[in-house]
């Protein structure tokens, strides 16, 4: 019996399309069997950070319209045999489907996968509603700005009221080098205001655009600091304790140079 | 000739101590003199200074305030066998104004939430950036108060908000709103509380306010009658 967690946030642009397909690569490599659901319906991104985009012939309208079978419009990954997407439809928009119509269908994957990681659209409408109908868990994402936590505070209490397992938090985009001149909130002062569980907190770092540009998660990528954080999530998520790191990338040698004559 | 004068204030013993029949129809200050010259009068004493004895006071009709049966005790105090054991009027409750019962709830009040309440209200949490809090009575946040808190929302203008961590977004009592100024750091760890003064919100430290609500203020047990 599978289980169904909803990457959800409130607030665009803060990651929740890459912190799926991240989530969900990390989990598949490590053996589990994979499903992502983009419900984000007319504005698909998932299957084009995931490099999948012309394999797409069925999308999650065609399943629930019963135009085809589920395992029509599965979209086996790339590079991992148990990694599979199903799309969104980019043509219709966010009625096209229910609440009750994707509760189902996410009832017929569990049995199939051991994780369904449904990624969420932003905004608390009814695209949100319905993506969160489905899932068991629910991962929050914010960047450490006030903006994000607000909406993401927001989002926790809906998720609250339908009585979703206590969500946990990914803080995303997080610069060490902001929070020491107060640019940025701390994590420990974003975890005390929206007081849940923090999951992990992923570096910003460019490899990440980067690996969404070229169509694969940024998890590949061995080096990568962000990819690293990604993996700690996917174990912590399977119930593994994963110590906290938050890691970045060390300045070059121009950049050593310049904080050793005091430039930067 | 000396006016026969009924006493304000008559005392009765029984098997299970004294009984005190306090006058209801004069006024209460001059009940408490007549009891504090019985009670306190120097050729009396020896008649108080027995072995240990309940006290039970009967008001008659009279409800009376709190300050009023501080008072009250305050005097019986000077006694030390005298121990007052009930306080009655007749068909009522002796108290004129009830204590204000005050309700505990605990949770996160997060944005877009909004929590009403009636009465006194001691929440055990924080209200987050967004969060609302209304009250017809007093707030008290045991947690951080970030967002919105409005105490007094049916026009008691008397009523206070308070915090453990003081950070609100913004603050209305009764009618009045108040944004706090920007330079509040989070550093400050006094804890504080709002408050109405001359139609305008004020915010002070916690110690302050039994100078501003000295009817709130406990005290203890003085002997200044000895």
């Amino acid at each position: 019996m599978g289980e169904s967690i909803v990457v959800t946030s409130g607030k665009g642009g803060v990651g929740k399309t890459t912190t799926s397909a991240n989530i969900g690569t990390a989990l598949a490599l490590i053996g589990k069997k994979v499903c992502l659901i983009d419900t984000d319906i007319g504005l698909r991104n998932l299957d084009v950070l995931m490099g999948l985009e012309n394999r797409i012939v069925y999308d999650i309208v065609d399943v629930i319209e019963e135009q085809c079978r589920v395992d029509q419009a599965l979209i086996r990954d790339k590079r991992c045999e148990e990694l599979y997407l199903l799309p969104a439809a980019q043509t219709k928009d966010k009625s096209a489907i229910t609440s009750n119509q994707l509760r189902r269908l996410i009832a017929d994957l569990r049995d199939q996968f051991d994780y369904i990681i449904i990624d969420c659209p932003a905004g608390i409408e009814s695209g949100f509603q319905h993506a969160i109908a489905g899932a068991d868990k629910a991962i929050v994402v914010t960047t450490p700005e006030h903006t994000a936590v607000r909406d993401a505070d927001r989002v926790i209490g809906l998720l609250e009221k339908e009585r979703i397992a206590t969500p946990k938090l990914i803080i995303n985009r997080f610069r060490k080098q902001l929070v020491k001149d107060g640019g940025i909130l701390d994590v420990e002062e974003v975890v005390s205001i929206l007081s849940v569980d923090l999951l992990g907190v992923i570096p910003d770092d460019e490899q990440v655009i980067r690996a969404g540009n070229a169509g694969e998660p940024t998890v590949w990528n061995s080096g990568s600091f962000a990819g690293k954080a990604y993996r700690n999530v996917a174990r912590r998520i399977m119930g593994e304790m994963v110590p906290l790191l938050v890691q970045e990338k060390e300045p070059n040698m121009i950049g050593k140079m310049k904080k050793w004559l005091g430039f930067a | 000739m000396a006016k026969v004068v009924k006493p304000s204030v008559l005392i009765k013993g029984t098997k299970d101590g004294l009984l005190f029949f306090l006058d209801d129809n004069l006024p209460f200050s001059i009940v408490l003199n007549e009891l504090k010259h019985k009670l306190l009068h120097e050729n009396a004493s020896h008649i108080w200074n027995g072995p240990d004895m309940r006290v039970q006071i009967k008001l008659g009709k009279r409800q009376i305030t709190r300050r009023e049966e501080q008072d009250m005790r305050e005097i019986f105090s000077f006694r030390k066998n005298l121990h007052v054991h009930t306080l009655e009027s007749d068909g009522v409750p002796y108290l004129l104004d009830p204590p204000r019962k005050m309700e505990m709830l605990t949770g996160t009040v997060r944005s877009g939430q909004v929590l009403t309440h009636r009465g006194d209200l001691l929440l055990l949490g924080d209200v987050n950036p967004g969060g609302c809090v209304q009250s017809t009575g007093s707030i008290f946040v045991l947690g951080a108060l970030r967002g919105l808190a409005h105490a007094g929302s049916d026009g008691d203008e008397t009523v206070i908000i308070a915090a453990s961590i003081f950070r609100p977004t913004q603050l209305r009592i009764h009618n009045i709103i108040s944004r706090p100024p920007d330079e509040w750091k989070e550093s400050e760890n006094h804890m504080r509380f709002a408050y109405i003064v001359k139609d305008q919100i004020a915010v002070d430290k916690m110690s302050h306010l039994s100078h501003i609500r000295p009817e709130m203020e406990w005290k203890e047990l003085s002997r200044r009658f000895g």
